[in-house]
């Protein structure tokens, strides 16, 4: 494997292993708000239990989210040199507003929600697990701003000068179609992850008829704010879908597989067999113009196809010629105001020009055999999209019926008789990850070949480093992330089985009666 | 574009800022965790000096990320190059700076000593490393990195791991594992009581002398090193390319700005006579917070000095000096730049108001008795 590969290779498995973390943190801050606000009013100490013991869950998992977040910003720099160099202008902005405006904001109010509870008063302390999870939620929205600028990367122009792109419009890069879509998704994603583990883990004890008062408390804001995450996840899931829609085309048609335009209204697969080979779909089962719908919105719309798209990268690439030509002129001669003009023309083409590198270092004078090669390198791995999509989907249903079911059977009383709908809840503790994980197979296999979409392709994006240096860190976070996992898993066992024995937080110290005036 | 030079100059002065809060807030937690095996003799004791720290490392960990976030935002191309160029170094980094929030939240959960003590040393190596390797990088920027720059900006490094500790570069790292040692110190001498506090007291008094003493040494080397000056550029209000640009090797280079600006010679003054007044101080009985204080001075100056000593450059390149990265080829957009400015003017002094109210509530000793207390949700 070249560096290009192994790098891929190292982000993806470090990034996924990251967000094994954060859905979960992101889940638990919210409902350890939500049921802080119940004890606050209520003033029963049982929901103050609740808050403790899920916290100290809360707690071990957020330890590794931090440490795992840090080898992610790190790595933008250590393997993605070139991207940094190239699109920093735009990307840093949000990775530092993200550490201004949220990152200290849950850092250093989590410190007080552990060590706080003896010298806060009530109120004061709710306030801190409100700022603790409203820090958690804003990380989320400026990454996945971020984010949403590879994949649809507006409010930003090439500077010949610079040799990078830079910011046009930051107004446009906040507000992002993708970025609002992505964020209310993921941080959903996030509820349900967090809904399902406290779901599960309280339904483990009544089924060992432990806790029952805190279990089937917490079953109750489990399932009542898992529900109504679980429907915001596949309604803004569709929506992510509307907006990929409009600006990344090909990556919709390598999710439905779909090689050729259909007529409009487009029929969606609902599964089948992708052939990458003849370019169709075996024993495909199809529901007519649902595609169209959720793609275009409208029934007259087109879906285009895999092919077709391909052509028109075809076109791109000739024209992305054009604009690299002009910008050697240019770099040369800075005067040319005819190298300019074309350049001017071209320049939105440039990144599919740039595609051109991969098979030789003269863009201007690729052979046809090398346009027709690049323009194909725009498919994205089409197997892994099409199947991992359908069981993200299928998921998303299945969290609605199982918390639905939950949510029902929890506010009439007796959930304990419905044994098998514990073990269901139990053993549906890992689906939320999965679905998670592979959300984000689908977003970023399906941006490929495309570090930023149609700007600045992955393979050019590395740093230009030895392949072993890549291979030594790869080797080092699969050996410390592994031993790392274990040791976690065994403290949240650990944790869970001794379950939540809390002496009650000793009164407030005398000394610190001022401070809660 | 007048105020690009402006902006420029501000982020300049806003990097510094990052690193002086980076050193003095992360900086007494690094240290705190160097000290851990010495200051705690008992387990008591080691969950004492951990719990000084328990409730703010979280939020002081902050600063070494917007470093790196604020960094990538308003010098791409130095973020790029530091990053990938020290790649091996940053794992190093990484992997210690990943030891300790697992070492802080996982240590006190099990009652078992050989558990208890993996982590402490866990802690320890988490302190020690990233205070080591932030010496080392500066003092390898100080010398100069082998990089270039080709006409697409893709950058190569012509360095080896093993390249960056040459006897300066070590003598920088020392420097700086001192420097922070002396901090947490400080704030063990404030945060803890009876023989702990004793015995911070103690080493920090030898690790603020040690400092001045190595601080004036590293000066002194400093001013016999080469270092590079500035032929001609592309003007402060130029674009961000760093090849329009002639740089030269030039014999003890590094002071030439004290030549220029005499009070610029303030900063080094102020890093050795703040270290031995640290020392002074942290023998009272009284004006340990004092010590503190002017433990995180004498931080403050001594980042200042070197960023006063390489003042225009960022980076300089041992391997083609035309690529050295300097605050007017390296940075963000003016449009960057001023969005940077208005989001840090907005939420820092926010972040500030709320940090200070966290401090002031966790004020005070930590005790035995508070650790008892509290056994779920101490470290």
């Amino acid at each position: 494997m070249d560096v290009v590969e192994l790098s891929r290779l190292q982000f993806a498995l470090t990034a996924m292993y990251h967000f094994l973390f954060i859905p979960l943190t992101l889940g638990l801050s919210v409902l350890l708000a939500i049921m802080e606000s119940i004890y606050v009013t209520t003033g029963r100490t049982i929901w103050r239990d609740m808050v403790r013991f899920w916290g100290m869950l809360f707690g071990i998992n957020f330890a590794l989210g931090v440490a795992t977040g840090l080898t992610m910003e790190f790595e933008f720099g250590t393997n993605w040199a070139y991207y940094a160099q190239y699109v920093g202008d735009i990307f840093g902005a949000p990775l530092a507003i993200e550490g201004l405006m949220a990152f200290f904001m849950e850092a250093t109010f989590i410190g007080l929600f552990f060590f706080g509870w003896t010298r806060l008063t009530r109120v004061q302390h709710l306030i801190v697990t409100c700022l603790m999870a409203l820090g958690t939620n804003l990380s989320a929205l400026w990454i996945l701003i971020a984010n949403a600028w590879m994949q649809n990367p507006v409010g930003a122009h090439f500077n010949i000068e610079t040799m990078r792109m830079e910011v046009t419009d930051f107004a446009a890069v906040i507000f992002n179609p993708v970025a609002q879509s992505k964020f209310v998704h993921t941080v959903s994603a996030g509820y349900v992850t967090g809904s399902m583990f406290v779901l599960s883990i309280s339904a483990f004890y009544l089924l060992r008829s432990r806790y029952r008062g805190l279990a089937i408390r917490s079953i109750t804001v489990a399932a009542s704010f898992g529900l109504a995450s679980a429907l915001s996840v596949v309604v803004l899931g569709d929506e992510s879908g509307y907006t990929a829609g409009q600006n990344q085309k090909m990556k919709i048609a390598a999710i439905e597989a779909m090689w050729h335009t259909e007529p409009a209204p487009a029929s969606f697969t609902v599964i089948g067999l992708p052939n990458i080979a003849t370019h169709s779909t075996d024993y495909a089962l199809e529901v007519p113009w649902m595609l169209g719908l959720i793609a275009t919105r409208s029934i007259s719309g087109q879906v285009e196809g895999i092919e077709n798209l391909v052509a028109d990268a075809r076109t791109r690439i000739a024209s992305g010629m054009l604009a690299y030509g002009a910008m050697e002129t240019l770099r040369a001669h800075p005067a040319d105001s005819a190298a300019r003009q074309q350049f001017d023309a071209h320049v939105g083409d440039l990144g599919y020009g740039l595609l051109l590198k991969r098979y030789t270092l003269k863009v201007t004078d690729a052979t046809d055999q090398q346009i027709t090669a690049a323009a194909n390198d725009t498919i994205p791995a089409v197997l892994p999209l099409f199947f991992s999509f359908r069981i993200m989907v299928g998921l998303g249903f299945y969290f609605i019926a199982l918390f639905g079911t939950m949510f029902a059977m929890a506010s009439r009383r007796g959930i304990e008789q419905h044994r098998w709908l514990l073990h269901l809840a139990l053993w549906s503790l890992p689906l939320p990850w999965v679905a998670a994980e592979l959300g984000w197979v689908v977003a970023e296999v399906g941006r490929q070949p495309w570090s930023v979409d149609g700007v600045l392709p992955t393979f050019l994006s590395v740093s230009n480093i030895p392949a072993t240096n890549v291979m030594i860190s790869l080797g080092a976070f699969v050996l410390f992330y592994s031993v790392l996992a274990v040791v976690e898993v065994f403290l949240m066992l650990r944790t869970i089985r001794r379950g939540p024995d809390l002496p009650p937080p000793a009164p407030r110290a005398t000394a610190f009666a001022a401070v809660a005036e | 574009m007048a105020e690009y030079e402006i902006l420029r100059l501000l982020w300049w002065a806003l990097l510094g800022v990052l690193l002086i809060g980076i050193a003095v807030m992360d900086g007494f937690d690094l240290g705190t965790a160097i000290l851990l095996p010495w200051i705690g003799r008992t387990d008591m004791e080691r969950r004492i000096v951990i719990n000084t720290v328990g409730p703010v490392w979280e939020g002081n960990q902050v600063w070494f990320i917007l470093g790196g976030g604020a960094i990538f935002a308003a010098w791409p191309p130095l973020y790029a190059v530091a990053f990938s160029g020290f790649y091996l170094a940053m794992l190093l980094l990484l992997c210690a700076m990943i030891l300790r929030p697992v070492g802080f939240k996982f240590r006190s959960k099990l009652p078992n000593t050989g558990w208890r003590s993996t982590w402490d040393w866990a802690l320890f190596v988490g302190g020690l490393v990233p205070s080591l390797v932030f010496g080392v990088a500066f003092g390898n920027v100080l010398q100069g990195v082998p990089f270039q720059f080709d006409d697409t900006l893709r950058m190569t490094y012509a360095g080896t791991v093993f390249g960056l500790f040459s006897p300066f570069a070590l003598l920088c790292g020392v420097v700086s594992v001192t420097m922070l040692t002396m901090h947490g110190a400080a704030w063990l001498a404030c945060k803890t009581e009876g023989a702990p506090r004793q015995r911070a007291q103690n080493a920090g008094t030898l690790a603020a002398i040690l400092l001045a003493v190595l601080f004036v040494a590293g000066g002194l080397w400093a001013s016999r090193l080469d270092f590079y000056a500035l032929q001609s550029f592309g003007g402060v209000n130029g674009p961000s390319n760093p090849l329009a640009k002639h740089v030269v090797l030039q014999s003890g280079a590094l002071m030439n700005n004290y030549e220029a600006v005499p009070w610029f010679r303030l900063a080094p003054a102020l890093g050795v006579a703040g270290a031995l007044l640290t020392a002074l101080l942290l023998r009272t009985r009284r004006l340990r917070v004092l010590a503190f204080l002017f433990s995180g001075l004498t931080i403050a100056s001594i980042i200042a000095t070197a960023g006063l000593s390489m003042f225009p450059f960022l980076m300089p390149s041992s391997l083609a000096p035309d690529s050295s990265l300097i605050v007017w080829d390296a940075s963000s957009s003016a449009t960057t730049l001023l969005i940077m400015t208005v989001a840090t003017v907005v939420l820092l002094p926010i972040v500030l108001i709320y940090t200070a109210w966290v401090y002031r509530v966790l004020r005070g000793p930590v005790n035995a008795a508070q650790i008892e207390a509290d056994l779920h949700t101490s470290y």
